[in-house]
C-alpha cells in the first residue's frame, strides 16, 4: 500500500481506479479517461495533486540558495506571488528534478517538486541550506487541488468570499497569493487556464465536494498525462533524468545563462554547448493509425536514431503524439518502430494543444 | 458487476467465442477485460486468410495508456476482421459482446482450453481479490 492523500477516501467512494504512482495511492481516472480529459479542454476538471511535496525555504540567504541550486535565476522573480519553472541540475547538467518555485517573501521562497523525486529532492536541497543558513520545510500539513479548463477560474472563484474572488481573478498567469487562508496560484499541468489550490489538508475534501457538486469534472492521473503531454510539458523520469541535460531535453529556455551566476550545472552545460549538444528533445505527430508509446525506436534517416519518451494517443487531435529524443540534426519526416512495423511520423515543435486548440498543422 | 453471457465460451485470457449456425465463430474480449482496460482508442484486427492457432497473438486492442495482445482462441483461418472498429475502437467499450466482435474463424483444428461462463465469472472473481 501507498501512501494516501486526504482525499483517498473521496476517490476510493467515487469508483477510481487507484493505481500506485511515485509511491503514492493515485486515481488514474473515474470512469473514462477521455471524458475527463475533454472536460479539461472544454469546460473544467479537477486533480488531486496532494501527492506533489511542497517545501518552504526560508532565510535571510533564501534567495542566494536558490540563485545556486535552481537553473533557472530566482533573480528575475521580485514580485509577490510570482513562480519560476526550472531545474535543480547536478553536476553534469543531468536533471534532478522539474519544479516551480514562487516568491512569497524576500526571506520566504516555496517549491513544489515531484512525488517520486520527494527524498532524493528534500536531502539535496537541505544539503546545501546548510550552507546557506536556510530552514527547509515539507508542508505536510497542506493539501493541494488543480482545477483546470476555460471554466476552471471562475468555478473555484464562486467558492471564495467576495473580495477573494477579485483578488483570485485578477492573478496573472504564473502568479500566486494567499486568498481567504489557501494559497491559489494561476498554474497547471494541462496547457489550459485556471488554477492549483494550495490548502490546510483538513479542508480538501470540501474543496473537492464543492467543486464536483457545481459541475467540475473529477479527473485522475490518466487525463493528467495526456493532457500535459497535448501541452508538450515534460514529465520527470520519462522525457528527462539525472543522465540528460537540460538542453538535452527541452529545457534550455528554463537555464538562466545570466553572468557571473554560479548554478549547479552550469559548468557542465557551458561545455556541452561549446562541444555542440547532440540531441534533442521534440515532438512527433504519428501520420499512421496507432499508438505511439515511450521507449519505441525513432529512425531519422541520415541523421540517426533516437527513442521516443513519452508517448500517447491524443484524444483532442484524435491521433498519436509523442516526444522524443532524437539527433540534433533530426527534422521533417522520420518512421518509429511500433511492434515491429515502421510508421510514418513527423517532426514538429511542441506543445501540440494549446487553450483547447490543435497547433499541428 | 462485468456481463458473462451464459452462451458464450471463454478463456483465461479474457476473449470470448460464439459459435454461429454456420459453425463459424466470432471472437472477442469480455466486457471485464473491456473494462480494465478502458478507453480504448486503436485496434489491429486480423487480415482475411491468416492462419492461427490457440494462444497466438492475432489483434491487438489499445487504450490510452496501454497496448494489449489478443489471442486467438481456436486455430483457424480468419474470415475477417470487424472492418467497423478501425474507425470507432470505442464500440469495444460500449458493446463487447455485439458490435465489438474482432474476427470471425474459420475453425480448423483444436481449439485451447475454453471456459462455460459459470467457470470465466469465477475466474475473474478471483482475480479481484
Amino acid at each position: 500500500m501507498g501512501r494516501r492523500t486526504p482525499l483517498f477516501a473521496i476517490h476510493e467512494s467515487t469508483g477510481a481506479r487507484i493505481v500506485e504512482f511515485g509511491g503514492w495511492d493515485m486515481p488514474l481516472h473515474y470512469g473514462s479517461l477521455l471524458a475527463e480529459h475533454h472536460a479539461v479542454r472544454r469546460s473544467a476538471g479537477v486533480f488531486d495533486v496532494s501527492h506533489m511535496c511542497i517545501v518552504d525555504l526560508e532565510g535571510t540567504e533564501a534567495r542566494p540558495l536558490l540563485r545556486t541550486l535552481f537553473a533557472n535565476d530566482v533573480g528575475k522573480i521580485t514580485a509577490r506571488g510570482k513562480a519560476l519553472y526550472g531545474c535543480l541540475l547536478n553536476e553534469r547538467g543531468g536533471v534532478i528534478d522539474d519544479l516551480i518555485v514562487y516568491y512569497l517573501g524576500e526571506q520566504w521562497f516555496r517549491a513544489v517538486v515531484n512525488a517520486g523525486t520527494r527524498d532524493k529532492d528534500l536531502e539535496w536541497i537541505r544539503r546545501h541550506a546548510v550552507d546557506f543558513g536556510v530552514t527547509v520545510t515539507e508542508r505536510t500539513d497542506l493539501a493541494m487541488l488543480a482545477v483546470q479548463g476555460p471554466a476552471a477560474r471562475e468555478q473555484v472563484a464562486a467558492l471564495l468570499t467576495r473580495a477573494g474572488a477579485e483578488r483570485a481573478l485578477a492573478l496573472e498567469a504564473f502568479f500566486g497569493a494567499e486568498i481567504d487562508g489557501w494559497f491559489v496560484s494561476r498554474t497547471g499541468y494541462t496547457g489550459e487556464d485556471g488554477f492549483e489550490v494550495m490548502l490546510p489538508a483538513a479542508q480538501a475534501q470540501s474543496l473537492w465536494r464543492a467543486l464536483t457538486t457545481a459541475g467540475v469534472v473529477p479527473c485522475g492521473l490518466g487525463a493528467r498525462d495526456t493532457l500535459r503531454l497535448e501541452a508538450g510539458m515534460n514529465l520527470y523520469g520519462h522525457d528527462m533524468d539525472e543522465h540528460t541535460t537540460a538542453l538535452e531535453s527541452g529545457l534550455a529556455w528554463t537555464v538562466a545563462m545570466s553572468p557571473g551566476r554560479a548554478f549547479i550545472g552550469r559548468e557542465a552545460l557551458e561545455a556541452q554547448r561549446a562541444r555542440g549538444v547532440e540531441r534533442k528533445l521534440v515532438g512527433l505527430v504519428l501520420q499512421e493509425r496507432g499508438v505511439l508509446r515511450a521507449h519505441q525506436r525513432v529512425i531519422a534517416h541520415a541523421a540517426g536514431e533516437g527513442e521516443i519518451t513519452s508517448g500517447t494517443y491524443s484524444p483532442t487531435l484524435e491521433r498519436s503524439i509523442a516526444l522524443a529524443r532524437v539527433p540534433a540534426l533530426a527534422l521533417g519526416p522520420v518512421q518509429v518502430e511500433v511492434r515491429g512495423k515502421l510508421l510514418d511520423a513527423r517532426v514538429v515543435k511542441p506543445p501540440f494543444v494549446r487553450h483547447g486548440k490543435s497547433l499541428i498543422d | 458487476m462485468s456481463k458473462v453471457p451464459t452462451d458464450l465460451k471463454y478463456t483465461r485470457t479474457h476473449e470470448w467465442l460464439r459459435t454461429l449456425p454456420d459453425g463459424t465463430v466470432e471472437v472477442g474480449i469480455t466486457d471485464h477485460a473491456q473494462h480494465a482496460l478502458g478507453d480504448l482508442v486503436f485496434v489491429d484486427v486480423p487480415e482475411s486468410g491468416r492462419t492461427v492457432s490457440p494462444g497466438e497473438p492475432f489483434a491487438v486492442v489499445e487504450s490510452v495508456k496501454a497496448a494489449s495482445d489478443v489471442y486467438a482462441p481456436v486455430s483457424g483461418e480468419v474470415i475477417e476482421g470487424n472492418p467497423a472498429l478501425v474507425g470507432a475502437p470505442e464500440t469495444l467499450n460500449s458493446d463487447p459482446y455485439g458490435g465489438g466482435w474482432l474476427a470471425r474463424l474459420r475453425v480448423t483444428g483444436t481449439s485451447g482450453a475454453l471456459l462455460s461462463a459459470a467457470e470465466y465469472e469465477k475466474l475473474t472473481a478471483e482475480e479481484a481479490d
